[in-house]
């Protein structure tokens, strides 16, 4: 790797982790923001103009406060904790292309970090890391309510990574290749070539389980407030508090861009053909990209205003007794298809 | 006879639950596009309905002779006795021969009933709409004649918030 | 040269983290270095440009079955206790002479032959999905089979043992 290269990697990797913290400022802003406007209040509108300071007042907030360790938390993994939470979180990202290839300095430069050919299964694997932090964080406090907290969203993460999983089988089938380019590059062209409307059952079921995984509203049993007093985080403060804070945010970018990746063409922009425009051409990637991941990070807020919670039966009948029969048979007909045009 | 009343079968469509979930999801919609009800407090205030019960006034008649004769009605009529008077004759040549030296009302004792509005013969004593005048110790809390009748002077032709002429003044 | 310091940086916190999983008497720091041990492992894999085996070693070792050991041993409460006994005198001595036996087959295997220390390590393209799954359906079918019958029998067995009354 010669070092240009190896800038160019560098530079990337710094502009997509800016980018990463700043729509998690963004979104801590635009929850409350949302949640307030749902619920006809104004929300926080007095740090800065329209209140869009609020979340950096909130980090000065959290860096100043009290860092609380209990007496009797098992040290090392309490700390450790927040870290096993975040870093995967912040890892995703890497394999995710968000915009088509940029020409300088005379090479053609993907706008992904790391273009890793199993991409998605890369995706799966790191998320199923998180659990680590929230059931270490939640044995580690040495408080019932937050074992039962870590436990719980153990078996989640588990239950719905399976249906998930299976969901993105019949978008490999359909493309082939476990690369998140190439499915990108599968879905080019029209609308109707997008996943969404090639695998509705899929995308569906991609959809919910997304909401499980990153343990959001109608599935955060992990930290139920009503039962579990904070759940995993209950004997947090300050600054490791703001890890799981930004961890279930950076979660959720992950989790939008992975949908609109796998479901709705990536940085495609329908009818266009980006290569052919130039610079002009990797901006509107970039910005239909932005765009669709957008109204998805909207729509977890949305959804979260709008539905109650699940009950812990609920959410594992749910789980394994209709998303993943579902999913199977989905793979079942995908594949069915697949083979049957590949013999006429 | 019994009569059996059957509970309403969910049919498939109802079962799937997207339409219902979409259903939700607009609801929250609408409400995102609405009228926001919250008042800025600091910066803009609630105004309070006619008849409000807030803090209180002396009224004067227009050749500034206060209304109150001190017959000490409003204090027998207090259920939690806070108000105060010392009566006195009165210096004004003419019609009524008592007026208070003294006419105290401790504050924080005070439950805005209204009683002593309802109660006073001469509709001397009267509740406004003002109720934000909190303060920071229990001395500053104690209001007298003279601070009532500046609250006189405050609220006479207009409300206190909206700066609009009540009706009293116009007519 | 950069990678074969990166090796021995990796393989040492592999051995290290693994040494450690052994010696510790807390069972989660035991199963928490063991994940490490296993990204370890996975580091490895990806330097030998085994991409999909890295993966599923995170996926499968780390993300499934360590979550459920974790899940086990918080759940019996092991954690804090010095639950294990000390080994009998017998039995330390019989493991230490086993452990020594095992060490010198490596080192004569090591020292036995010259290329070993600097393995020629062949770009093969077993690393990737389109191969590993030709050769599990074609070549390897049988044996597939046979590990997928296996898993069907444990599966219908943990559901017995789990559910006695169906």
């Amino acid at each position: 790797m010669d070092l240009l290269g190896f800038i160019i990697i560098c530079v990337k990797v710094l502009v997509v982790f800016a980018a990463t913290m700043f729509t998690v400022l963004a979104l801590i802003y635009a929850e409350r923001r949302i949640s307030a406007f749902m619920q006809g209040r104004i929300g926080p509108n007095r740090v800065g103009p329209k209140g869009i300071l609020q979340p950096i007042a909130d980090g000065i907030k959290f860096l100043m406060k009290e860092d609380i360790i209990p007496a009797s938390v098992d040290k090392p993994i309490f700390i450790l904790a927040p870290a096993i939470l975040l870093v995967p979180a912040m890892m995703t990202f890497a394999v995710i292309p968000f915009g088509s290839n940029i020409t300088l300095f005379g090479r053609e430069i993907p706008l992904q970090i790391a273009d890793v050919n199993v991409g998605i299964l890369y995706i799966l694997a790191l998320t199923s890391i998180g659990v680590y932090g929230i059931v270490l964080a939640g044995w580690s406090s040495n408080n019932k309510y937050s074992l039962l907290g870590g436990l719980r969203s153990a078996a989640q993460l588990i239950s719905y990574e399976l249906a998930m999983g299976l969901a993105v089988i019949s978008i490999i089938l359909l493309a082939g290749s476990l690369k998140l380019n190439d499915i990108v590059a599968d879905q080019q062209g029209y609308f109707f070539s997008w996943n969404v409307v090639k695998q509705p059952v899929a995308f569906l079921i991609f959809l919910v389980a997304t909401y499980a995984e990153t343990n959001r509203l109608p599935f955060d049993l992990s930290e139920a407030e009503q039962e579990l007093v904070g759940g995993y985080h209950t004997e947090y403060s300050s600054m490791k508090f703001a890890m799981f804070f930004m961890a279930e945010y950076a979660n959720m970018i992950t989790a939008a861009a992975l949908t609109v990746t796998l479901f709705f063409g990536g940085w495609d922009v329908p009818l266009i053909n980006e290569a052919s425009l130039g610079m002009v051409g990797v901006l509107l990637s970039v910005i239909s990209f932005i765009l669709k991941m957008a109204f998805f990070l909207f729509l977890f807020i949305w959804v979260r205003w709008t539905f109650p919670r699940f009950r812990y039966d609920q959410l594992m009948k749910l789980g394994w007794k209709v998303m993943l029969p579902i999913a199977l048979i989905n793979i079942f007909i995908t594949a069915g298809y697949l083979s049957i045009t590949a013999l006429v | 006879m019994a009569t059996i009343i059957k509970s309403y079968e969910p049919t498939f469509w109802d079962k799937i639950y997207i339409p219902a979930l979409v259903k939700g999801l607009m609801v929250t919609l609408r409400h995102f596009f609405k009228r926001k009800i919250t008042i800025q407090y600091p910066d803009e205030k609630h105004i309070p309905p006619e008849g409000y019960r807030g803090l209180h006034r002396l009224n004067k008649y227009p050749n500034d002779r206060i209304k109150c004769v001190a017959c000490e009605m409003c204090s027998a009529a207090c259920p939690v006795d806070c108000i105060h008077i010392v009566p006195g004759p009165s210096p004004w040549e003419g019609d009524k021969e008592r007026y208070p030296v003294r006419f105290d009302i401790d504050l924080l004792r005070c439950i805005f009933c209204g009683f002593c509005e309802m109660a006073c013969p001469e509709e001397a004593i009267e509740l406004t709409e003002i109720y934000d005048f909190s303060n920071y110790t229990r001395e500053s809390l104690l209001i007298d004649k003279e601070g009532l009748l500046e609250v006189y002077e405050l609220t006479k032709d207009r409300n206190f918030y909206s700066r609009v002429k009540s009706k009293e003044s116009q007519s | 040269m950069y990678l074969s310091l990166l090796f021995y940086f990796i393989a040492s916190i592999a051995v290290g983290s693994a040494i450690f999983v052994v010696l510790n008497r807390n069972a989660i720091y035991s199963a928490v270095s063991l994940v490490l041990c296993f990204f370890a492992l996975a580091v490895l894999y990806l330097l030998l440009e085994a991409y999909f085996l890295a993966v599923l070693e995170i996926f499968i070792y780390a993300g499934a079955i360590m979550v459920l050991f974790l899940f086990a041993i918080m759940l019996l409460n092991l954690g804090r206790e010095e639950a294990l006994p000390r080994f009998m005198q017998l039995q330390r001595s019989l493991s230490l002479m086993l452990v020594l036996i095992f060490f010198f087959g490596i080192f004569l295997i090591l020292f036995g032959s010259s290329e070993i220390l600097d393995p020629p390590v062949e770009k093969f393209s077993g690393g990737g999905v389109y191969s590993l799954g030709e050769a599990l359906f074609s070549k390897y079918l049988l044996p597939f089979e046979i590990a997928s019958l296996l898993l069907l029998v444990g599966l219908i067995g943990t559901v017995y043992l789990a559910k006695r009354k169906i």
